[in-house]
This record gives structure tokens, C-alpha cells and sequence, in this order.
């Protein structure tokens, strides 16, 4: 039995913004098989009534004195963007034109 | 002068025998000279290492006491942001990007006057066991160049051993600090998680991530380490406490003395898995620690069986998220922005074009495993193990010091052998996971050949007990001594 069909890691490509080619849906779904085959034995172990862990360090929150202090000057933020106008970045157009 | 230690090369500076600069360039005439065939570099920063010794060498001479590493060379893993140098995590979405800042552990290198000489090569985004998932392409191990320096971190082990630098910089989320370490026969510790600083590291798995030093022996390491642990600010994760005193550990441990010390074997890792030629090592290991005092004892981890799926459940689930801040926006490349694609196209091509295969895989499988209705049965199980696992620890070592094991199952192997099976390659970190799982110090120190190519012998510790692995990391280097490459 399959753990994860073609189609499904079609979709899940969708939900993580990759636009994988065909060819790559072909390996992918092979291989993505094969690694959740092996890692679904996660189910044999008894834990319904355990704890999960998040984080190996036992911290519940961290706190510091509200300081003001310089932050990264727009020039700086802004030389490593792809595409920058008016100080800011620029993205592609989000909302359809009527 | 290329073949000396850190702390030889410190000492000689501090004492103004030879300058810095002396030392840089000779270091950077040896990555000249033998990196074309190696490629442990993707960066060479020449003019900013050389203008750093210089630096060192002027403040020296005005008296200041820099510390024992002041004027040494060092490589960084790609993954750490330095300033105004070409940052990739080894993948083509950051290709050309110049972090506007540096890493806490950058900085922490440069105040101990270290001389950055370049960025190491490693896994796209520090994910794989061979440094073959390089955007750039593989590194080679200087031992037999038809095999892999391990991975992630191949590079910072690769140019450790090709003597191209006296130190370097790893990350450890999974064993790509140890692995590397293991199979190009030098030395890689993983500090406790929130030891070391994450303040500028590329996040990969933020629960697991961890920094540390690489070296040709064990006291460089920990000197290495002593410069970049403690607490910082500026990561949330990151430890307020004290420091172990490791320098002292590896030094108290290089006496070859380990009276009182109790090393334990963990029953569930007795050679499954493991070739024989590397099981044949560290048994011989485990005697010779005997020999020098130490209590050996088996003890059981039952759970350290799942280890493997509980972390190829949790680093993907964290990988997924931290990538998402990879959308061409704000850094790195854009893809398909020519007026005819939407925002949300353009993020798709631009991840489609500018990750790679194993970093896709993981994305998916991360997505996957937090989707709803897979959620309890994989991502929410894998943290429920993660505290059985960390239970384990915590129980063995009420009865013993240290946990022992081979690093990694198998020598270095060839190039090209498990890339097209992705699972093979994560077999590579069978016995480095647990210790990423539960957050406690590792080390790996080389322990002998086997078929000519180096084995490494794993040391872990209990959460901020770094200084334990550090004395039985020296004690096994005082017997099997510091492995030498063939000539390149």
C-alpha cells in the first residue's frame, strides 16, 4: 500500500508554493513513499499519555526591558530585495485588476 | 606552519614568533593550492582575512592580550550571516545576497580576533548527510576524493583536514557537525542546544539548530568553543547560564586519566546498522577507555529506536515553516516577475527554481506531517516520542557520565551512492539524532581507520555537561592521537 499518492504530493506542493514540474512529482512521489514508510513506525510507540516536547530548553517565555535602541537603517533592509521602488519593497500585483 | 594546531598557532602569534598575516597566508596559498579539488570553499574572503590579521597583528603589538586564539584562521559554514560577505546556505534562492549584519557567533569570533578566511560549503540549507545537496556542487573528502566529507557541514570538516584552516564553524541539527567530523577524520562538537547562539543562523529546525566548533584536535575544539558559547540576548532559546569550563575538561582528559569516570553503552545501538570495520573501532575504543580508569556500563534507551522517524517528522515540520520566508520578496532571488504572473506565481516559480531537490522533498514532507488530519498521528506522536526520548537520556544518565557510540554506521562512501535513495542517506545520522532530539552536548573525536578511511567515536553529555564529553573526548585522543590525510 501507498503512504502518499501522486496526486496528493501534487497538492502539497500547491500548499508550499512550489511549482514542481512533472518530472519531479514522478521522483517525488516515489521517494516521499519509501521515507513516510518507514517513518509511519513512529505509531508503534505507546504515547497517549505523554507530554509532547517542543523545545529542549525548559523556558516558558523571555522577557527583556522595552529599550529603544537603533534598528537596521531602510538602505540596509532594503540592498539584499530583488526588485525595490520608493524605499520599499515591490511585489508583483496581489489583487486582479477589473 | 599549515599543519599546526589552534592553540600552537596562538601562541606563536601572541608571542609575536610569527605574525597573523604570516599565518593567513599561508593558509590562504594552501586553499590555492589544493581547493580546486577539495572545494571546501564557496567564498574566499582574501582581502577581508588578510586585512583582519593585519588588524590583530597592530593590536597585538600594542600590548593587548586577545585571548589564545587571537590571529588564528578560521572557515564558517555558509549558514552564519556575516556582514557585507556572500551568505548562500549552500542554495541558489540566496545566491549574490550580503547579509546587512553579522551572527552573534560572528561577532564572538571577531572580538577573540579570529581570522575569518571564508564560507564553507554544506547541504542546501544544512539538510543532508554528504554535502552532495550543495547548490554549488559537492565538496570532496581530502582522504579519497571519489568520496563525501560527510553533510551537512562537509565543507568546515573538508577544509579542516585538507589543512586549509586551523578551525571552523559547523551547525549541528541532526549530526552535520559530528558526521562530517567522523568521516574526515577530525574532531566536531555539538554544544548543548542554547549553548551557542542562533542569532543570525539561517534557520533550518529551530528547536534543534545548534552552532559548534570543528578542529584537528580536541583542545582547539574546545578552545574554539569557549570563544562562541553563552548566553546572548538576542536568541529566546538561548541558555542564561554559566559555561562549562571545557578547556580544563579536554586538558584534564588529554592526562589519559578517567578514574571515577562511568561510560555507558547504549544497549539499543550494540552494532545494528553499523559496518563491522566501524563497530571493530570503537569497540577497541571502549576497551581503551577502560584501560585508562574508566567504569564501562550497557545501559538501555528503548526509545532511541525512534528516533530516526520522530526527527524526519520534526526538522521537516520546522523546516516548512522557517522556509516559507523564502519568497522573493525581500532577499535573494525572484523568479517569473515579468507582469504576467501574480505574487502568489511568482512565489511558486521563484521556490520552484531556487531550492532544491532535498530541500523540496523535506518542505513536502513537512507540510504534510502539519496538515490536518496527519497532524496527531506524526508531527504531534513525533513530540510525544521526542519526550520519551529525552526521558531515556535523562534516566541514563543518573547512572553514568557519558554515553558512547560510533558517530555514524558507516565510513565515508562514495559520491553518488545514496543520492537517488533519500533514505539510505538519512541512515547516516542513526546515532547522532537522539542527541538533537534531547538537546544534550556531543562530540565526535576520530578513533582509528577502517579500510583506510576514518571512524568517528561519539561522546554525549547531559544538558549543559559539555565539559564531560571534552575530558573523554581528550582521553580517546591520547590513545589513538590525530589521524593525518595522504598528501593531496
Amino acid at each position: 500500500m501507498t503512504a502518499i499518492s501522486r496526486e496528493e504530493v501534487a497538492h502539497l506542493a500547491r500548499l508550499s508554493r512550489l511549482a514542481v514540474t512533472e518530472q519531479e512529482l514522478d521522483m517525488f512521489a516515489g521517494q516521499l513513499d519509501v521515507i513516510l514508510q518507514s517513518i509511519a513506525r513512529i505509531g508503534e510507540v505507546a504515547a497517549a499519555d505523554i507530554p509532547p516536547t517542543s523545545h529542549s530548553v525548559p523556558l516558558v517565555n523571555v522577557l527583556r526591558e522595552d529599550v529603544p535602541a537603533p534598528c537596521l537603517p531602510r538602505e540596509k533592509a532594503l540592498a539584499g530585495a530583488p526588485d525595490v521602488a520608493e524605499e520599499r519593497f515591490r511585489v508583483p500585483r496581489i489583487l486582479d485588476e477589473e | 606552519m599549515i599543519k599546526k594546531t589552534a592553540a600552537e598557532l596562538g601562541a606563536l602569534i601572541a608571542s609575536r614568533e610569527v605574525s597573523s598575516e604570516e599565518v593567513t597566508r599561508a593558509h590562504l596559498d594552501r586553499i590555492a593550492e589544493v581547493d580546486g579539488k577539495v572545494r571546501a570553499f564557496l567564498h574566499v574572503d582574501e582581502a577581508g582575512a588578510l586585512a583582519a590579521a593585519r588588524a590583530v597583528d597592530e593590536r597585538i603589538k600594542n600590548g593587548e592580550n586577545l585571548g589564545p586564539l587571537a590571529g588564528v584562521p578560521i572557515a564558517v559554514k555558509d549558514v552564519l550571516a556575516t556582514e557585507g560577505v556572500p551568505t548562500t546556505a549552500g542554495s541558489k534562492i540566496l545566491e549574490g545576497w550580503k547579509p546587512p549584519y553579522d551572527a552573534t557567533l560572528v561577532q564572538r569570533l571577531r572580538a577573540a580576533g579570529t581570522v575569518m578566511l571564508g564560507k564553507t560549503n554544506m547541504d542546501e540549507f544544512a539538510m543532508g548527510s554528504s554535502t552532495e545537496y550543495s547548490a554549488y556542487g559537492p565538496t570532496y573528502n581530502p582522504w579519497d576524493l571519489s568520496r563525501i566529507p560527510g553533510g551537512s557541514g562537509g565543507g568546515s570538516a573538508a577544509a579542516l583536514a585538507a589543512y586549509e584552516a586551523p578551525l571552523s564553524i559547523g551547525t549541528d541539527t541532526g549530526g552535520s557537525i559530528r558526521q562530517p567530523g567522523a568521516v574526515t577524520g577530525t574532531v566536531g562538537a555539538k554544544p548543548t542546544y542554547g549553548g551557542t547562539s542562533r542569532y543570525g543562523l539561517i534557520a533550518f529546525s529551530s528547536s534543534l539548530d545548534t552552532p559548534g566548533p570543528c578542529a584537528r584536535t580536541v583542545e582547539d575544539t574546545a578552545l574554539l568553543h569557549a570563544v562562541i558559547a553563552g548566553h546572548d540576548p538576542r536568541d529566546s532559546t538561548s541558555i542564561d547560564a554559566p559555561v562549562p569550563d571545557v578547556v580544563a575538561a579536554a586538558r584534564l582528559g588529554a592526562t589519559g586519566d578517567l578514574t571515577g569516570v562511568k561510560v555507558g553503552l547504549v544497549r539499543e545501538f550494540s552494532g545494528e546498522g553499523a559496518e563491522p570495520g566501524v563497530m571493530a573501532s570503537f569497540r577497541e575504543t571502549v576497551d581503551a577507555l577502560a584501560k585508562l580508569g574508566a567504569e564501562v556500563v550497557e545501559v538501555s534507551c528503548p526509545h532511541f529506536l525512534y528516533a530516526l522517524p520522530a526527527y524526519y517528522l520534526i526538522a521537516p515540520s520546522e523546516c516548512s515553516s522557517n522556509l516559507a520566508r523564502f519568497d522573493g520578496v525581500r532577499f535573494g532571488l525572484r523568479a517569473g516577475d515579468d507582469g504576467n504572473h501574480s505574487l502568489e506565481e511568482v512565489m511558486s516559480l521563484t521556490r520552484e527554481q531556487g531550492f532544491g531537490p532535498e530541500v523540496k522533498r523535506r518542505i513536502i514532507i513537512g507540510t504534510y506531517a502539519l496538515s490536518s488530519g496527519y497532524y496527531d498521528a506524526y508531527y504531534g506522536q513525533a513530540q510525544k516520542v521526542r519526550t520519551l526520548i529525552t526521558r531515556d537520556f535523562t534516566a541514563a544518565f543518573e547512572q553514568v557520565d557519558v554515553l558512547v557510540s560510533p558517530t555514524t554506521p558507516f565510513v565515508a562512501f562514495e559520491l553518488g551512492s545514496r543520492t537517488s535513495d533519500p533514505y539510505q542517506m538519512y541512515l547516516a545520522d542513526l546515532f547522532t539524532i537522539p542527541t538533537n532530539l534531547y538537546g544534550g552536548p556531543a562530540i565526535s573525536v576520530p578513533s582509528g581507520l577502517s579500510e583506510g578511511l576514518p571512524v568517528g567515536f561519539q561522546i554525549m553529555a547531559g544538558t549543559l555537561r559539555d565539559d564531560k564529553m571534552y575530558r573523554v573526548a581528550a582521553a580517546v585522543e591520547s590513545v589513538v592521537g590525530t589521524l593525518t590525510p595522504p598528501a593531496l
